[in-house]
């Protein structure tokens, strides 16, 4: 077994991993045969056996944690006495919090809706073009780099420079062409958060547009010929045969980015540092759980972010009965 | 399950996804024009939007090419006029660290593939209980499944690193690749479960009908459809690990398993001296992922659950 | 999905995988033809492994080492253990990571803390003592007398907690230096200032002297460095604290004697604003006051090299950043770039000198342990540091060959190091707690440049931060 655990040169790593994979899929299988042997499972012998890995592997690695941290947001920062709402209190006393809640508030709602948009509108423009192909990796491309590397480009497109001096950044270089002044884009709050909400949106719109097209090219063709032979345009297409069609992968995508920008800390932290009132809840959390290690107050402001993503499973119930109803 | 074959031959179908898909529903040419909105604005549109996208990523690449002097006494726009490009930035970035680079790609390979393989099985077979199994609890276990992505990665680290510790696993490529899964699972169930659940029932119901039992419905009927959604999740999930560092940094640092995000983070040095190095460091991680995107996409370009009746 | 399908979508992979593999070959060809090693001097050359008798034999032990070091610098501290691990036996593993602060707690209460960390502040030591007080290990006999025999009081006083010695210092910097082009000041008949006074009457001529030229302003700073954004300003800060008030003043107020908005700490920073918050002297090529808030550190000096900037006050290590930008730069006392200690106002007895350093940590007290710790706190170890480093490295062991050093610039910092006639003091944010130190301190002086805060707000809003316990 031992040699599994090893990691020597690159044809152990490479073999390692062909036998984690094999060994992983033999489990599986054993698994998913002795379920199906006997013609009468009973349910929750299936149930279990589909189930149960993902919910092991879960209440072990998520869940676990999670209910560590409410209990630790009650305790100090070694997490040792109990200290009531102390953290609570702190959290919501800091200097600037409100900014922090009203910020997080602006990148929750804005980066899902405009994500989403973008990616729609330009999954539905390309849908079948010549250049779909290309087009479509165009727009997936800030996917593939790393939030750091993201940041890095933006930072590059923020800098500013004073107007006497030659511009780095190509924002600032526009402003000058049209004959404006260049902005401290990081610095001139409340502007700067959507300066920042910007690169979050340049990012995600690449998911939604991947997730929405696939679901566009699932519209079965009779609908859309239906409509067409009734007349429909363009626009009206898209929202009332397109849009209603692809509606279960919207609310998807939705929720997906949106919890993806509640826990999103990084581009804030690489270009302003949370700064200039930039700062999230996510980056506090960061700041205090690991810069500061303060385990009671990083975990109260995890609760925080714990409680601000209910209404959005309330939202993902609802629609999941409403599907279940059609069904 | 709409078993449309195509009228006219599809010449236009854009490359890879002709002739492999046989049962995937054929559009006709006319359809295709018909899909297409009003297509002059809508072309604009998209070009704008495209061009846009691709500036900033493109003027890093740009960057990348540029000595320090040059990147920080003018625009990288300016640098088409004078031919000073070099390629001592990725010369330093790939060579200048004391344990090879390949080595640390190496390691990104075999912390990737079976991060990406295990929470998409997992994932799937879950995903296919909760859409097509009925049970007790089904609901709110699935909503707590799909809640837990709340939780930061963050909070996490300690009680994990513990448990490996203890046994004795710390150090390897197991603690990468079961952290890497476990952080996956709630939003591939609820990705995938998505997708799953929108399967006409009636084929589901047919199949039992004629006496299959779940594997058998998972294995035959299911997973043929899905192709497209695991392809699409999985070049996400791709995307995550190969991107990730926190998890490398925690539970994989050690250089023998570190991947090469952990050699990118130091590429500027302690004190952030070799900042010049950071857009040549960014499109060295990029090739890859965008090549995987590009090998992948035929897979999932044609539609998830392209050939089923209801969307 | 049909039978071709999969069997082109295996095909499709096995390429992706070839391919990797191809490149992952190629580049471990290139990278085994670049020795990385050829442009540093041997270590080993003279090595007596008598010297190394005292640590006894370790063969087959290893050691694990955590620190914030990281890239080239990594690769010079791996070169100075290779005389131990040559003449002991024992192994050393080296692990740099930029998120070491984050890291290394998780670490600890994972159960997996590294053998040895390097921290480089007294405050965190601090808190990790208090913190995780099981966790570390007091500096075995071996070490401490290393520390006693080669070092200060103070050096030892900076990584003692509560009494007990925890920390033994590794390097060192000198921070109270302005960076400036000898050849532009030649140019110009301007003289490197002696006193405060001085540097302020020379910042009123630049002023008068380039009046006709909006961009060109006698200093230059920046204080963005990503989620420690604001740390240049408090060094700025602890500097003039130190000419203002003196080390005794500043002594208390960094140990919290005296509140921090003391008025003694007000009128340093009022001082402090007559440079960092007036228009006419900042921000050289970079724009308004403001702009120093959102220029990042590391090319906050640059404008010197444009002649747009005279003065860049910024540490010893900066150094390396000049030969990034353009290695054909000369920095040397009659070159393109040269530093210049901070001066005191003239009539102050002593000349304070700020700085900082890293201190050694064990978690644990295996023999090789002990031995490695007590190598690091010897001045062979100073020494093969000092041969494995271009630049950019100094220490406080007084058994330090100066000759060694590389670099003009480390000569010179070891030279003031050790000069009588300066007074050191380590970086004060290092020392106070974190919350304060790499918290508030950080925040309230961005706000300070960045929001215009008054002076007095920004001090009261960090005494309010100090921890009560």
């Amino acid at each position: 077994m031992d040699w599994l655990l090893e990691a020597d040169g690159v044809g152990q790593k490479l073999g390692v991993m062909l036998v984690a994979i094999l060994l992983f899929v033999v489990v599986m299988g054993l698994i998913l045969f002795f379920v199906d042997r006997p013609k009468n499972t009973p349910r929750w012998v299936v149930v279990t056996a589909f189930t149960g890995p993902a919910v092991l592997l879960i209440a072990f690695g998520l869940l676990y944690p999670g209910i560590k941290t409410i209990r630790d947001s009650f305790y100090n920062r070694t997490s040792d006495v109990f200290v009531g709402f102390d953290n609570y209190v702190t959290a919501f006393t800091q200097d600037e919090f409100q900014i922090v809640l009203r910020n997080t508030a602006i990148w929750v709602i804005l980066v899902p809706i405009a994500a989403t948009l973008l990616g729609l509108i330009y999954a539905v423009v390309v849908d079948r073009s010549r250049f779909e192909k290309f087009a479509k990796t165009l727009i997936f491309m800030p996917m593939a780099i790393s939030m750091v590397g993201a940041s890095i480009i933006w930072k590059f497109m923020y800098e500013y420079k004073p107007a006497s001096r030659p511009q780095i950044g190509l924002l600032n270089q526009t402003l000058v062409w049209l004959g404006l002044e260049p902005q401290k884009f990081l610095l001139d709050a409340p502007m700067n958060t959507f300066w920042l909400i910007v690169v979050m949106i340049w990012i995600q719109a690449g998911f939604a547009m991947t997730i929405l097209a696939a679901a566009i090219r699932a519209i079965p063709d009779d609908v859309v010929e239906a409509a067409r032979l009734d007349g429909v345009n363009g626009l009206e297409l898209f929202r009332h045969i397109t849009v209603p069609s692809i509606r279960p992968a919207l609310v998807v995508v939705l929720t997906t980015i949106a919890i993806g920008t509640l826990k999103v800390f990084d581009i804030v932290r690489t270009m302003t540092g949370g700064r200039f009132e930039t700062s999230v809840i996510a980056n506090e959390f960061y700041t205090q759980a690991l810069r500061q290690g303060d385990t009671g107050l990083g975990s109260a402001l995890a609760v925080i972010l714990f409680v601000l993503v209910v209404p959005i499973i309330i939202y993902n119930v609802r629609q999941l009965r409403k599907t279940e109803e059609i069904r | 399950m709409s078993q449309a074959v195509p009228t006219t031959p599809d010449i236009d179908a854009p490359e890879g996804s002709r002739g492999d898909d046989t049962k995937a529903p054929r559009r006709t040419r006319s359809d295709k024009a018909a899909r297409r909105l009003t297509s002059k604005p809508a072309s604009i549109i998209a070009i704008c939007l495209a061009v846009l996208w691709t500036i900033p990523t493109f003027g890093l690449f740009v960057t990348s090419f540029r000595p320090p002097t040059e990147i920080r006494s003018s625009g990288w726009w300016t640098s088409f006029f004078s031919t000073d490009y070099t390629l001592d930035n990725y010369s330093d970035a790939l060579f200048s660290g004391s344990t090879s680079f390949a080595s640390y790609f190496i390691n990104s390979i075999v912390i990737t593939l079976p991060a990406v393989v295990m929470p998409i099985t997992i994932a799937l077979l879950a995903a296919y209980a909760f859409a097509w199994i009925d049970f007790k609890g089904r609901t709110f276990l699935f909503v707590a499944v799909f809640a837990l992505q709340v939780v930061p990665i963050q909070v996490t680290l300690v009680p994990l690193l513990t448990q490996y510790v203890d046994w004795g696993i710390a150090g390897s490529f197991w603690p990468i690749w079961l952290s890497h899964t476990i952080f996956a699972l709630p939003l591939a169930i609820f990705l995938l479960h998505n997708f799953m659940k929108d399967i006409p029932r009636e084929l589901v119901e047919a199949a039992r009908v004629d006496g299959a039992g779940h594997v058998k419905i998972f294995f035959v009927v299911l997973m043929p459809l899905l192709v497209p959604a695991i392809a699409a999740f999985g070049i996400f999930q791709f995307l995550w690990v190969w991107n990730d560092l926190l998890v490398a940094l925690t539970f994989g640092s050690a250089k023998d398993v570190a991947p090469m995000t952990v050699r990118l983070a130091e590429l500027s040095g302690s004190r952030g001296a070799s900042w010049h190095l950071l857009p040549a460091g960014a499109f060295i991680s990029m090739i890859v992922p965008v090549a995987v995107f590009l090998g992948l996409q035929r897979y999932f370009v044609r539609g998830l659950l392209a050939g089923s009746v209801k969307g | 999905m049909t039978r071709t399908t999969t069997a082109r979508g295996k095909r499709g992979l096995t390429v992706l995988a070839a391919g990797g593999a191809g490149l992952a070959l190629v580049l471990a060809g290139c990278s085994s033809s670049d020795d990385s090693s050829d442009d540093t001097a041997d270590v080993m050359a003279d090595v007596d492994c008598a010297d190394y008798e005292v640590y006894g034999d370790l063969e087959g032990t290893t050691v694990s080492v955590y620190s914030s070091i990281v890239d080239l610098e990594a690769e010079q501290q791996e070169q100075s253990y290779d005389p131990f691990e040559e003449c002991t036996g024992a192994t050393v593993e080296y692990e740099g990571s930029k998120e070491f602060e984050a890291q290394l707690p998780v670490r600890i209460q994972s159960g997996s803390a590294p053998d040895i960390a390097f921290v480089p502040q007294p405050g965190f030591l601090r808190t990790l003592v208090a913190d995780y007080p099981d966790a570390l290990t007091p500096v075995g006999d071996q070490a401490s007398q290393n520390v006693d025999e080669f070092y200060s009081e103070s050096w030892r006083d900076y990584g003692t907690v509560d009494g007990e010695l925890y920390g033994t210092p590794l390097g060192a910097n000198v921070k109270s230096f302005v960076w400036y082009s000898p050849s532009m000041f030649a140019d110009a008949g301007y003289e490197v200032p002696e006193s405060w006074e001085d540097m302020i009457a020379l910042s009123d001529q630049i002023v008068e002297d380039t009046a006709d030229d909006p961009d060109t302003k006698p200093w230059c700073a920046g204080i963005g460095s990503g989620d420690a954004t604001g740390w240049p300003a408090t060094d700025w800060l602890e500097d003039v604290m130190l000419r203002t008030a003196g080390p005794d003043v500043y002594d208390q107020w960094v140990s919290h004697e005296i509140p921090f908005n003391d008025p003694q700490v007000q009128d340093a920073l009022a001082q402090v604003g007559t440079v960092l918050k007036n228009e006419e002297y900042v921000n050289g090529g970079l724009g308004d006051v403001t702009s120093i808030a959102t220029t990042e550190f590391t090319e906050a000096g640059y404008p010197i090299i444009d002649q747009l900037c005279y003065m860049h006050r910024q540490a010893s290590f900066y150094q390396a950043n000049w030969s990034t930008l353009d290695p054909d730069l000369q920095v040397a006392e009659d070159g393109d770039i040269w530093a210049f200690y901070l001066p005191a106002p003239s009539d102050a007895e002593k000349k304070p000198l700020l700085g900082g350093g890293e201190f050694v940590v064990s978690f644990d007290d295996r023999p090789e342990v002990q031995a490695f710790q007590a190598y690091l706190a010897s001045p062979e170890w100073s020494n093969n540091k000092a041969t494995a480093t271009p630049q950019g490295w100094i220490s406080a062991n007084n058994g330090l060959d100066t000759s060694l050093l590389q670099s003009p610039i480390d000569q010179l910092s070891v030279e003031l190091l050790t000069d009588e006639e300066y007074e050191f003091r380590f970086d004060g944010s290092d020392m106070m707690p974190g919350q304060v130190g790499a918290g508030s301190f950080w925040t309230e002086m961005t706000e300070w440049i960045a929001s215009d805060k008054s002076d007095e707000d920004v001090l009261d809003a960090i005494e309010a931060s100090w921890p009560s316990s």
